[in-house]
């Protein structure tokens, strides 16, 4: 059953997110699941894609995903009206929600996504909601509206200062975390580095914290254990035991070298992509 | 094999018979028929099937081996009781329509059965002419045999007679072998049948596990044509448990019996130092990297990404460790190490796997077994270090004791480590059916109907057994359908009344 594309938009130079027709994920997605898909049946990779928005009586999922490889740029070049062939889920454990208190939601780059549902969901539970968004620069900045109507304060930064406070996020954390009193709990979701350092900060505060890992995934339902991380010094599987752990037992450092092991695949599929792109005319019509 | 001399042979054994009968003597005479198989070194840069299968004088010849003894040792290794003796004759007879009729009696799967069955533990192990030989590589091939005929029948496929529809609805998770042999014996009974399947395409592992130099995806593929014919729905990319819940497939879809048949789950690791560096993979990545993923033809159509190893070295004794290591093999790695930590003779794959794989140049490292993986500063696998063994005394599972010998450590150097050692159950249906009983290794718990704690609920293969083989799921597969007939007949006797 191919899912159809019914809005797409990009919102970033290399940020894009699409509404895809997926009417049973739709109704049993909950904040923090994510999907395997895949864009056809053969050959085509599975990769996972956090459950952006989901809208269950339209039967729709929201995905946002980031140009990096060969698959999220074919992605990008799909049409409204184009389909996909494959999408799986919801996958993972989802979000546990309840009324903490004051919580902190810290996004950065395309982490805001994953993040936002999640945000919501701690507002609608009664928590007061602390969020800081940061990108590399204005341009890759994305959701700040979205963020602004569901947090009871919202903090923008930018590493080149092009837009709100020049900082990286662990800054306004930091701040935040010395506040009295400080938050109950913090969530943050984005790229591995920025999560470490974050962590570091939440530590140091004594705050619960819990990060969503976005590591390789081949199958995604717990039979390859391509996702695993070490958490607490053990084994754990991204795809059944996470997507979300407790950011203070993660070790980021193996995930970060893990996460590099096709670095070297990934260009070279991405440069054959470009080049096939270049032959077909897709590259001039942007 | 000079087919000529088949030929001849088998003439003159055929004027024998007709003439003066053949008495065990002259069977015991006939050769043990060699498998023809793909040159071993033409092989190793392809992903085709090794083994080619018998010609038909091959597969006659070998039938007339056969001593048809009236107790049929065989049949008792057989996990569903294949008339074996009889299917053989068959072929002998040269009918082989009949041959194969015989098998289906039983088994459903022939032409995947008779490929990746460990015969030589089960129906050869007791073939009364390899006890003659002393030797059980010289028993009556009867996989091979069970091969030919469905590999012969294979282009005239028929569909079962199907029963009227019963109105009841059966949902199946998982088309593996067990899956798919439930789904088509409750169809049978006229009942409508879906299968979930939680990837994109169904076959279970043998689409994503076995790989195609050992089993040909269009086998699997034509077991699942057979089922669509017999009006079979398949849903593929559906998760139960997640897409939906086992609850929500019997109360709001209506589904009035389920199998479950989800097959292996996490992979195990050793929980040695090391294990999560780059270039680690469980055999269950490896493999459904290179085989649904379809790796080997990363950059010639494929996107998903393999390790390009040099050197690999694979842990366990195993089926899926000969599997991982000969697609290593075809992936262009210089050097495969097979590390195991007992001896060639308590290895669990199959003997002929073992032959294949050192015929491909995979090097055996009996009585060694891992202590650390090493790395670089990037994480990237560097070497392996290992243990010497020794064996000890038998222990629970009857295998010598491998018992490490102290200071006996020693460095290969890697740059690729593929973890064969078996799956633990998979965590989804526990997270998510609270009503399931489970024992303490989180493997479902059933009765001898395979029926489970929840009413209507029926389970089988590894998520039941642990670790299983295709016959095995396939022969729970059976014992579930027919209780879940059973179930629906009574339930809708009760309905009527």
């Amino acid at each position: 059953m191919a899912h159809k594309i019914i809005y797409k938009q990009q919102l970033s130079e290399n940020v894009f997110t699409a509404v895809f027709e997926a009417k049973l994920i739709a109704q049993a997605r909950k904040p923090g699941q994510f999907v395997i898909l895949s864009i056809r049946s053969d050959y085509s990779e599975r990769i996972p894609l956090t459950i952006a928005d989901a809208d269950a009586d339209k039967g729709t999922i929201t995905l946002i995903w980031q140009r990096v490889g060969k698959t999220t740029s074919e992605m990008s070049d799909l049409k409204v009206g184009d389909y996909i062939d494959n999408i799986a889920g919801p996958l993972g454990t989802p979000t546990h929600i309840e009324n903490f208190g004051t919580v902190i939601c810290v996004g950065g780059g395309i982490g805001n996504a994953p993040l936002l549902p999640i945000a919501r969901a701690l507002k609608d539970a009664g928590n007061k909601v602390i969020s800081i968004i940061g990108a590399r620069n204005k341009e890759l900045l994305i959701l700040e509206n979205e963020f602004s109507r569901i947090s009871d304060e919202l903090i923008v930064t930018t590493d080149d200062g092009s837009y709100g406070r020049k900082a990286l996020v662990t800054v306004p954390l930091e701040e935040i975390c010395r506040r009295s009193p400080k938050p109950n709990n913090a969530f943050i979701i984005g790229p591995a580095i920025m999560m470490k350092f974050c962590c570091g900060v939440t530590k140091k505060f004594d705050i619960p914290t819990q990060v969503s890992l976005n590591t390789i995934m081949i199958d995604g339902t717990g039979m390859c254990g391509g996702c695993r991380v070490e958490v607490g010094g053990k084994p754990k599987f991204v795809c059944v035991d996470g997507p979300e752990f407790d950011g203070h037992q993660v070790n980021f450092d193996l995930m970060l070298k893990r996460l590099d092991a096709y670095k070297h695949h990934e260009h070279e599929a991405h440069d054959k992509y470009k080049e096939h792109r270049c032959r077909i005319g897709l590259d001039r019509k942007e | 094999m000079n087919d000529c001399s088949g030929d001849d042979l088998l003439k003159k054994l055929k004027q024998k018979e007709s003439s003066e009968g053949l008495k065990p003597s002259d069977r015991f005479n006939i050769p043990a028929q060699p498998m023809p198989s793909q040159d071993a070194v033409e092989r190793r840069s392809n992903v085709n099937e090794v083994a080619l299968g018998y010609t038909e004088t091959e597969a006659k010849l070998e039938a007339m081996r056969c001593l048809q003894c009236k107790n049929a040792p065989c049949v008792q290794g057989c996990p569903v009781r294949i008339k074996i003796k009889d299917f053989i004759m068959a072929i002998a007879d040269g009918d082989y329509k009949k041959s194969i009729e015989i098998i289906k009696e039983n088994s459903l799967l022939p032409a995947v059965c008779g490929r990746v069955c460990p015969q030589e533990v089960q129906c050869q192990e007791k073939c009364t002419v390899g006890i003659k030989f002393k030797d059980p590589t010289k028993a009556v091939s009867i996989g091979r045999l069970e091969r030919f005929v469905a590999d012969y029948d294979s282009e005239n496929q028929s569909i079962p007679h199907i029963e009227p529809d019963t109105g009841m609805k059966v949902a199946i998770i998982g088309s593996g072998p067990g899956g798919i042999v439930a789904a088509a014996d409750t169809r049978r009974a006229g009942h409508d049948v879906t299968i979930f399947e939680a990837f994109h395409k169904p076959g279970g592992v043998m689409v994503y596990g076995i790989p195609e130099f050992r089993l040909p995806k269009s086998i699997a593929q034509k077991e699942i044509d057979v089922l669509v014919k017999m009006g079979v729905k398949i849903v593929c990319n559906f998760i139960v448990g997640r897409t939906r819940t086992i609850e929500q497939l019997m109360q709001q879809d209506g589904f009035d019996a389920v199998y479950i048949g989800v097959g292996a789950g996490l992979p195990s690791f050793m929980g040695i130092e090391g294990e999560s560096l780059v270039g680690v993979y469980s055999a269950n990545e490896y493999l459904t990297r290179a085989n649904l993923m379809k790796a080997y033809d990363f950059g010639k159509g494929a996107d998903t990404p393999i390790a390009r190893s040099k050197k690999v070295a694979v842990i366990g004794g195993g089926n899926v460790a000969m599997d991982s290591a000969r697609t290593a093999v075809r992936l262009g790695a210089e050097k495969v190490y097979l590390i195991y930590r007992r001896s060639e003779k308590e290895m669990p794959a199959r003997i002929e796997e073992v032959h294949h794989a050192k015929e491909e140049g995979v090097e055996f490292h009996t009585l060694q077994n891992p202590k650390r993986i090493i790395g670089d500063a990037d994480s990237r696998v560097t070497a392996i270090e290992c243990l010497k063994y020794k064996l000890g005394e038998p222990d629970a599972s009857g295998r010598a004791r491998p018992v490490p010998i102290p200071d006996s450590e020693f460095q290969i150097e890697v740059d690729t480590v593929i973890i064969a050692i078996g799956n633990q159950a998979n965590p989804l249906i526990r997270q998510t059916t609270p009503a399931l009983e489970f024992n303490k290794w989180g493997n479902i718990v059933v009765d001898e109907n395979c029926k489970t704690s929840m009413q209507g609920v029926y389970a089988g293969g590894d998520i039941v057994l642990g670790a299983a083989t295709v016959i095995l799921a396939m022969g729970q597969g059976r014992i579930a359908a027919a209780a879940i007939n059973e179930y629906l007949a009574a339930k809708k006797g009760r309905s009527q009344a």
